[in-house]
């Protein structure tokens, strides 16, 4: 099989499930006209998307910024975090558990305190965001900088490298891999973080705060259509983030 | 003869603690000469890698001492004195097999202008010419051996310590590895300590052979080799190749039974 056709079959599968379950949605919906608040046809929220699309995608854009902004700041921290825990066993054996057992605290429950404390504006939703971001990064990159064959590091060894091109010419490369799954993840972890934080409250002109007041009064097309804005940003930030990653790791195509 | 480069005096390696301890090594004593290609073989489990990680200074001796030209391993390390190969290539994925062959010059702060000619020579040594932008994954394993193998020559060290380094290759590929290697050795006239579990390998390659007991691993036997150089493919089919064989396999038979 060439290259191109196999490619083209990675896209086939997927698109024809969704055009099924578009029509499908749009049949049953013609078919039984429950009340269009409950379940809009897929026309109607196209509609409403064309008709407000600018609108739509400042919204989008704005809550798209807050989402990076915390995904910045919490990766950032979590990658620095990381250099420093993965220096000393002792350390990680101390604090690891407790990043991993975050993964059970629903963070985005803490939206409302993130507001007392940082103000009804971004910088509460940015501060939610960087919180989701930090713990998932903070244990990847760790394993990524210490999960590293003892041969390969006898080696640097055996050249008496210095522990500063010990990590840079070994353990960050060896750690891009995991780190990038981690920036994968956060990806969607902020955009999702972001949205419910401005469930709690906030400016009118971000998503979260337009799904949830249209929503409110019943005009439900327009609360899909922003859920549709928002899955454009989660998958465009979500994309960006695998071309990073395949400029930093040319040496990881092969499982592309 | 002169002060031997490599000496091993007495050294004893005791792993693990009060409760629980392991015998590496017991009151192991050689002396390698400069210029030698000396192997050792010996039951698994004996102490073939942990005397390459003394010597390298990749883990310190219980008891006794090592020295490497006159000096403690250590310094010898610092010194880049020797070059490690390991059972395993050992190749950082990340690094194109030229990347990784010019590692050792880039840790050691080695002049830029000289790495290019020195990788392209090393390279071409180990016979990956048409391989330096190819990345570990899109080599054989043999292949891979090879470049790590020219990775370990890149900074000319005095001393190759190798460990098994042909271990995971097929019989044909590893004759082929073996007469390499022969060439490297003689054109380089490096010193070689190298670690096998191919009794028909050592014979082959070695001026002399440390036959080790089982653990804890001591020194049975010397078995010096002297057959012939340059070696070809007919010394395998030669008389005395065969008798080397039988002799270095009676000490190894001979120390098992006794151990048990
Ligand atoms: N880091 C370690 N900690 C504890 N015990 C060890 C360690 N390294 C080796 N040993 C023990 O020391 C003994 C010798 O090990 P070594 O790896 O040197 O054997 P070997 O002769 O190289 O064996 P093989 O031929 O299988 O590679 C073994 O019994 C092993 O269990
Ligand atoms: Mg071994």
């Amino acid at each position: 099989m060439t290259g191109a056709s196999n490619r083209m079959q990675v896209w086939l599968a997927p698109l024809l499930v969704f055009t099924v379950t578009i029509a499908l949605w749009e049949g049953l919906v013609l078919l039984f006209k429950p009340p269009v608040f409950l379940l809009p046809p897929p026309s109607l929220i196209w509609q409403s998307f064309t008709s407000q699309f600018g609108q739509l995608m400042s919204y989008g854009f704005n809550t798209f910024l807050e989402a990076l902004g915390g995904f910045v700041i919490g990766c950032g921290a979590g990658l620095v975090a990381a250099t420093v825990v993965a220096r000393s066993p002792r350390l990680s054996a101390l604090l690891l558990p407790f990043a991993v057992a975050s993964n059970a605290v629903p963070i985005v429950a803490m939206a409302p305190i993130a507001i007392v404390w940082f103000g009804i504006g971004p910088g509460s939703k940015v501060a939610i965001v960087a919180v989701m971001c930090f713990f998932p990064t903070l244990v990847s990159a760790v394993r990524g900088l210490t999960d590293i064959s003892p041969d390969a590091l006898a080696l640097m060894h055996s050249y008496a490298a210095s522990d500063w091109q010990t990590f840079t010419k070994v353990r960050a490369p060896n750690s891009l891999p995991f780190v990038f799954n981690a920036f994968k993840i956060c990806t969607a972890v902020s955009m999702i973080g972001a949205i419910v934080a401005e469930f709690f409250g906030g400016a009118v002109n971000y998503l979260g705060i337009y799904i949830k007041t249209q929503a409110s009064i019943l005009k439900t097309p327009d609360a899909w259509a922003a859920i549709l804005v928002a899955c454009f940003f989660g998958l465009a930030f979500y994309f960006a983030v695998v071309l990073l990653e395949r400029w930093l790791m040319p040496w990881h195509r092969r499982r592309g | 003869m002169g002060d031997p480069i490599i000496s091993v005096q007495n050294v004893s390696k005791v792993y693990g603690n009060a409760n629980a301890s392991t015998v590496a090594l017991q009151d192991v004593s050689l002396f390698i000469e400069k210029g030698e290609f000396v192997s050792l073989v010996g039951p698994s489990g004996c102490g073939k890698s942990t005397l390459l990680r003394l010597i390298a200074d990749l883990d310190a001796p219980s008891s006794g001492t090592i020295q490497l030209n006159g000096h403690a391993p250590e310094t010898a390390r610092k010194n880049r004195e020797y070059g490690f190969v390991f059972q395993a290539p050992t190749l950082y994925d990340w690094r194109t097999v030229a990347r990784n062959a010019e590692l050792p010059l880039e840790v050691m702060g080695r002049d830029r202008r000289d790495w290019k000619p020195r990788i392209d020579k090393m390279l071409a040594l180990v016979g990956l010419r048409d391989f330096h932008e190819y990345y570990p994954w899109q080599l054989s394993g043999g292949m891979q051996q090879r470049a790590s193998i020219a990775r370990a020559l890149s900074f000319d060290p005095a001393i190759l310590l190798m460990d098994e380094p042909f271990g995971a290759l097929d019989e044909f590929t590893r004759e082929r590895m073996n007469m390499e290697l022969l060439d490297i050795w003689e054109t380089t006239h490096k010193t070689i300590l190298f670690v096998t579990h191919s009794i028909s390998e050592a014979v082959f390659l070695s001026s002399r052979i440390v036959v080790m007991t089982p653990r804890p691993g001591r020194v049975a036997r010397l078995v010096a080799i002297d057959l012939p150089s340059p070696r070809t493919f007919e010394t395998r089919e030669s008389r005395r190749f065969f008798e080397l064989m039988t002799d270095v396999r009676e000490t190894l038979k001979e120390e098992f039974t006794r151990h048990e």
